[in-house]
């Protein structure tokens, strides 16, 4: 994708309203800088700096859950706690880490990638990111309230939603809030790429990252409020009399489940989308050949999308259903297999006979190929009905999504570090740590999770603190694998923090094989960047 | 239009559009029940009714057992017997005994349960203290009837099979258990 344009950030047109009144000078200094900020590039660093802490966070939860279990019987904490851990562990994962991530990539890269000056809402985007700590303080400070944090499990579902402390009520204001800044990130992130793409840069001219993430977006905005309602319902049933999710007075549990995978099924390719738009564009910068099957690749992004929408009830074979609901649900399931599958083949063949080469983030792609795809294979195993009645609230489930979680999400996310690093800082980062850390997580990834399928087909049941003897071994091994993960990602901090600091000056187009429209800018990303537009041809 | 006129046009419909999307999620609630009714699962509280004549399976016995719990209020609740032995296409009266062993009114909500999960597609339940809530006054005693009949059409391996309800209190707070929760 060649582009005309003119770096020159000051002299234009005063044809665009964002940005206006700060062009011709750098950010102000100090705090300040970072709570006023409306640069996309600003909010973008935030978000990834505040996900980055949540995943710390996330990670200390999992230490303490992995610990418990590194032998049967109790030895660190009550169960009570141990409850809490998990639930909180996969809250913070999902809403603190792994989302923000992702919009934190969108606030960098889509206004570079399109050739829009900002966001359109800068304001907005501020305010949707100022919500977050807030969000985070609720559900950490959860823990330190009488009865504790919430610890029916991230899902949410009743009854113990409705019997649980006040831990409970700060995990549902917690999660307004993260769905409030969700909405209002998607609503911006749709606009700009909707209207601000520079000229000449059709829809199907646009980078994937961006099609992943403006169809990521449209989900945002189709099931996050229906969540919001969701934990409304639970919280006016905890409070207000009613009886939407409450047995004892006539209201019903199942509907709970019901509605909240409405939301949950899209909100898991929510958290995949965006990172298949990361690993698109990667692969092909190095293998130095173009992304095969690109409008495939759209149209299959925008299929699995839709199918996410028709499948929710995979979740919940086990609470009764006509056996006609279940079928549907299964064969819809399984259908997913399908455009997951033309993106798995088209990555296969951008690297097949390409000029590739190894450095860090492609190691991070191919592994998440290669990781993601067994993860895929587990979900479709999961999506059988009969199998699933087995394995349901097991470990093979645990591994199941970690698989697509950590391999797939957060492997892209750290490619995607890797990536744009050179972009955002302008320096390079230092290679030779990025692939120890790749190596370092590769094997303990696999040395944590691969386990748990063998303790899931087993029988060992999930969010519970202690186990039957013959699961002693893979679990031991599994927290062996796990302190070893926890630890390899000092490794990726030092690198980011090395990057940041100093390192060899990155040229504008580091990657010999990138085409998109970022690589045009210099390294580091001016603070305005498209100022005036890039013609794209 | 100016991009910023364009860029407020497609906010204010993607923001009514999430508007709608949190009452849609409150709309799935009459739509589910709809459904339910619909697909004639959850029907749990309303009396069936026998359309077509139904033949006494003699041949076959059946071990009903009856089970009786209360949930968070001050209610006796039990069966009169234990089990009953019935036929399938049989229709059998039990009864059970209900008292209030507090001094002030209660009204309750019993919610029925089977086991095997099966059992519900072939239980026809004609009358029931179920299908409506229960007002004791204090120390009242109440025997209450169950009125069913288990269809032929149930699988020859299940003889035994359990019908359990369990009382709920039912008032303005009984919803907010929330606050009462202890840590344990």
């Amino acid at each position: 994708m060649a582009a005309v344009h003119d770096d020159h950030a000051h002299g234009h047109g005063h044809g665009h309203e964002h940005g206006h009144d700060d062009h011709a000078h750098g950010p102000p200094k100090g705090m300040m800088r970072w709570l006023t900020t409306t640069n996309h590039k600003d909010i973008g660093t935030m978000y990834l700096w505040f996900s980055f802490s949540m995943f710390i966070v996330g990670g200390l939860m999992a230490f303490g859950i992995r610990a418990e279990l590194f032998q049967p019987g109790m030895q660190l904490m009550t169960p009570e706690f141990f409850n809490s851990l998990t639930t909180n562990h996969g809250l913070i994962m999902v809403f603190g880490a792994i989302m923000p991530a992702f919009v934190g990539f969108a606030n960098w890269q889509v206004p570079m990638m399109i050739g829009a000056p900002d966001m359109a809402f800068a304001r907005m985007n501020n305010w949707s990111f100022w919500l977050l700590p807030p969000a985070a303080l609720l559900l950490v400070s959860a823990f330190f309230v009488p009865g504790g944090a919430g610890a029916g499990g991230w899902t949410f579902y009743p009854p113990l939603s409705i019997q649980m402390g006040m831990g409970m009520d700060m995990m549902i204001f917690a999660v307004h809030i993260l769905g409030a800044s969700s909405i209002m990130g998607s609503i911006n992130i749709i606009t700009t790429i909707l209207n601000m793409r520079a000229p000449g840069m059709t829809l199907m001219k646009m980078p994937l990252f961006v099609w992943t993430w403006l169809i990521t977006a449209y989900l945002l905005v189709l099931v996050m409020p229906v969540l919001a309602g969701t934990v409304t319902m639970l919280l006016t049933d905890r409070h207000f009399g009613t009886n939407f999710f409450n047995a004892a007075g006539g209201g019903d549990p199942i509907m709970f489940q019901h509605i909240f995978w409405f939301f949950g099924h899209p909100e898991v390719y929510i958290m995949i989308l965006p990172a298949f738009g990361i690993i698109s564009e990667i692969l092909p910068t190095f293998s130095r050949k173009p992304l095969f099957g690109y409008s495939s690749m759209v149209y299959a992004t925008a299929s699995i999308a839709i199918l996410s929408c028709i499948v929710w009830a995979h979740h919940m074979f086990t609470v009764g259903m006509p056996v006609t609901a279940q079928l549907f649900f299964m064969y819809a399931t399984m259908l997913i297999a399908v455009p997951t599958g033309v993106k798995v083949f088209n990555w296969t063949a951008t690297m097949w006979q390409g000029s590739m080469s190894f450095e860090t983030p492609m190691l991070f792609a191919i592994g998440f190929i290669f990781l993601f795809t067994i993860g895929g294979f587990s979900g479709v195993v999961c999506a059988v009905i009969p199998v699933d009645i087995q394995v349901q609230e097991t470990y093979y489930v645990i591994a199941h999504f970690h698989y697509v979680l950590v391999s797939g999400s957060l492997f892209a996310l750290f490619g995607g570090v890797y990536y744009w690093l050179p972009k955002w800082t302008g320096h390079m980062y230092d290679e030779s740590l990025g692939k120890l850390h790749f190596w370092l997580s590769m094997v303990f990834f696999n040395v944590t999770f691969f386990v748990q399928h063998f303790l899931g087909l087993a029988g060992m049941p999930r969010r519970v603190p202690d186990y039957a003897l013959q699961f002693a071994d893979f679990n031991m091994i599994s927290s062996i694998g796990a302190f070893g993960f926890g630890l390899s990602q000092l490794v990726f901090l030092t690198v980011v923090v090395k990057c940041i600091c100093g390192g060899k000056k990155a040229e504008a187009k580091p990657w010999d094989g990138a085409t998109t429209l970022e690589w045009d800018l210099p390294s580091p990303a001016p603070y305005h960047s498209w100022v005036t537009p890039p013609v794209v041809k | 239009m100016s991009v910023a006129q364009e860029n407020t046009v497609i906010m204010k419909k993607l923001l009514i559009f999430s508007v709608a999307m949190f009452g849609f999620g409150f709309a799935l609630v009459p739509l589910y029940e709809k459904i339910c009714e619909v697909a004639g699962v959850n029907n749990l509280l309303k009396a069936d009714t026998l359309t077509e004549n139904i033949q006494v399976d003699t041949s076959r016995w059946l071990t009903v057992e009856l089970d009786a719990n209360t949930r968070g209020l001050p209610w006796q609740f039990k069966p009169m017997q234990a089990s009953v032995r019935i036929h399938p296409g049989e229709m059998v009266e039990v009864m059970y005994e209900v008292r209030n062993n507090s001094d002030r009114e209660v009204a309750g909500q019993a919610i029925p349960s089977y086991s095997p999960q099966l059992l519900a597609q072939h239980l026809k339940k004609l009358e029931c203290f179920c299908f409506t809530k229960q007002v004791l006054k204090p120390n009242e005693v109440r025997q209450m009837p169950v009125q069913f009949m288990i269809e032929p059409s149930l699988p020859s391996n299940v003889s035994v099979m359990t019908i359990s309800y369990t009382f709920f209190e039912l008032n303005s707070d009984s919803a907010d258990t929330g606050g009462k929760a202890k840590p344990i």
